[in-house]
């Protein structure tokens, strides 16, 4: 049973890979309201390591699908989220974030467009409920909206021999398939699939959808694909590293309604003269005002990790200017990372910022752009 | 390999252990704490000379998700810091009983000793806290 009504169940939820993890040996937490592996044995780093030079490949069942069908799924999508849902072609999908009217991020979400009448939006676990209650209250009456969540199975693989792992157990030629493009029927393993070359790792990689009957299935095989090529199962915590490397944001900590997607960044994702969607007053008066408020990312110059929460303060001053939103070392670019909001004029790269790490000051300087790029 | 918990060390209900030689104490964390922890990436200790007080925080250890405070098991002098964790804190969790050893304390109160479980007492608390 999926709760669709206001407020989580109180009882965790488990994907039907939770075995799987079990006999992996993963140590399993409670991620809002989901058990699920945060490592396998060999820890976090090693699984960063793994995505990074091969393959990573990660449990997403918890994340939610969103069908959206019929002659104004396209209209009622638009009305939803900032990005430009009409210029989107069939086979392809888009990065963008659903608003509030004031502006503030409902949630953020990957659109796929499956055929000119079939949308599917991917939405983040801990708002499955919130987002259909918010689409189905602003658009439910303009086309058919389901809550696949509970029959789709996700896998992510994620890793430069992610496309040579993956091709070892597809007939599917993989090399056709772009960045943001999605296949719809497929197979793996001999499983039924959809497959995206999309992902939350900063490498390429593919998202695979299935049944999620046969999930445990798909999981065998990928991850047997990637120990092919010297990859492994990864779990949350690495989910973490590497996306935060990457400067992707992480709802309900970077992102959240109280903050726009001008403020964090993500002014790209907002098309102001795409279709009438719910917040682009409130986004083009705040463009045309300019934001108050940015979401910076930070590297550590002194000895400290700087955590979720942690207090921001003004170098010189010492005066608090804003909140740890994202923090974590970062394995692959050997620095400790953080993101938060800080007032616009100490978002600029090369501002030295002081985190207020348990009562210890470390300086921070603001850099721009993600920590981590991958070569080629 | 050593020991999961050795036997000629004495445990705390934080998941520390010391081993005891003469009045000087030495000072790591649990097999069962670095599980907890996963990789550390980090270890905040006092500096040589300082004193600390039986259960009271005297460092931190950061690992890639979280940070946790340390608690002294025994009170005194801290007369050596494990370095060498400082550029290569994966020690603690390769050998938390040998390599990863965190500081040498000259015990001011040895008598406090008693207040600390051996290692078939610590694990029946680790078994009794799992319930």
């Amino acid at each position: 049973m999926n709760p669709e009504g206001e407020g989580a169940s109180i009882e965790p939820r488990v994907t039907p890979l939770y075995d799987a993890h079990r006999e992996l040996g993963a140590k399993i937490i409670d991620f809002g309201g989901w058990l699920m592996p945060v490592q396998y044995p060999t820890g976090i780093i090693v699984e960063h390591r793994a995505t990074r030079t091969a393959v990573g490949v990660f449990d997403v069942c918890h994340m939610g699908e969103v069908h959206f069908r019929g002659e104004r799924a396209i209209e009622a999508v638009q009305r939803l989220v900032t990005g430009d849902v009409a210029r989107l072609a069939t086979g392809r999908a888009l990065y963008t974030v659903a608003c509030l009217p004031e502006g503030g991020i409902v949630d953020d979400l990957i659109v796929y467009k499956l055929a000119s009448d079939h949308l599917l939006i991917v939405v983040n676990a801990s708002n499955i409920a919130k987002d259909l209650a918010w689409f189905r209250q602003n658009v439910g009456a303009w086309c058919d909206i389901w809550n696949a969540s509970d029959e789709t199975g996700l896998i992510a693989f994620q890793g430069p021999r992610a496309e040579a792992a993956l091709q070892t157990v597809t007939p599917t030629p993989l090399g056709n398939l772009k960045s943001h493009e999605i296949l719809d029927a497929a197979t793996v393993g001999g499983v039924p699939v959809s497959i995206a070359r999309t992902g939350y790792t900063a490498e390429d990689g593919f998202e695979v959808f299935c049944h999620s009957d046969d999930v445990r299935r798909l999981w065998d095989t990928l991850v047997a694909a990637a120990a092919g090529v010297g990859g492994k199962p990864a779990g949350l915590g690495a989910r973490d590293t590497l996306r935060l490397e990457g400067r992707l944001s992480l709802y309900g900590n970077d992102l959240t309604e109280e903050t726009t997607p001008l403020e964090a960044g993500l002014g790209w994702v907002v098309k102001l003269d795409a279709g009438d969607f719910i917040g682009k007053a409130a986004l083009l008066r705040q463009r045309e005002t300019g934001v108050l408020r940015k979401l910076a990312g930070f590297v550590m110059l002194g000895r400290g990790i700087a955590r979720h929460g942690y207090a921001i303060l003004d170098a010189p001053s010492g005066t608090r200017v804003g909140e740890v939103t994202s923090g974590a070392p970062g394995p692959t670019v050997g620095k400790n990372l953080g993101m938060g909001y800080v007032p616009t004029r100490l978002a600029e790269a090369g501002t030295r910022l002081t985190i207020d790490c348990r009562g210890k000051p470390v300086e921070a300087q603001v850099v721009k752009g993600p920590f981590y790029k991958r070569p080629h | 390999m050593s020991a999961q918990y050795p036997n000629d060390l004495v445990y705390t209900k934080d998941h520390e252990w010391a081993r005891i030689d003469g009045r000087v104490a030495t000072v790591g964390v649990t097999r069962f704490a670095v599980d907890q922890l996963g990789d550390v990436t980090q270890v905040d200790l006092p500096k040589e000379g300082e004193a600390i007080k039986q259960g009271e925080i005297f460092g931190s250890v950061e690992s890639v998700k979280a940070v946790s405070d340390l608690f002294a098991p025994l009170s005194g002098k801290v007369v050596k810091v494990n370095s060498p964790l400082a550029e290569s804190p994966e020690y603690v969790n390769e050998e938390p009983y040998d390599e990863g050893w965190m500081i040498q304390i000259e015990l001011s109160q040895p008598e406090e000793v008693k207040d600390l479980m051996d290692a078939e007492a610590y694990q029946e608390f680790l078994k009794e806290s799992a319930e």
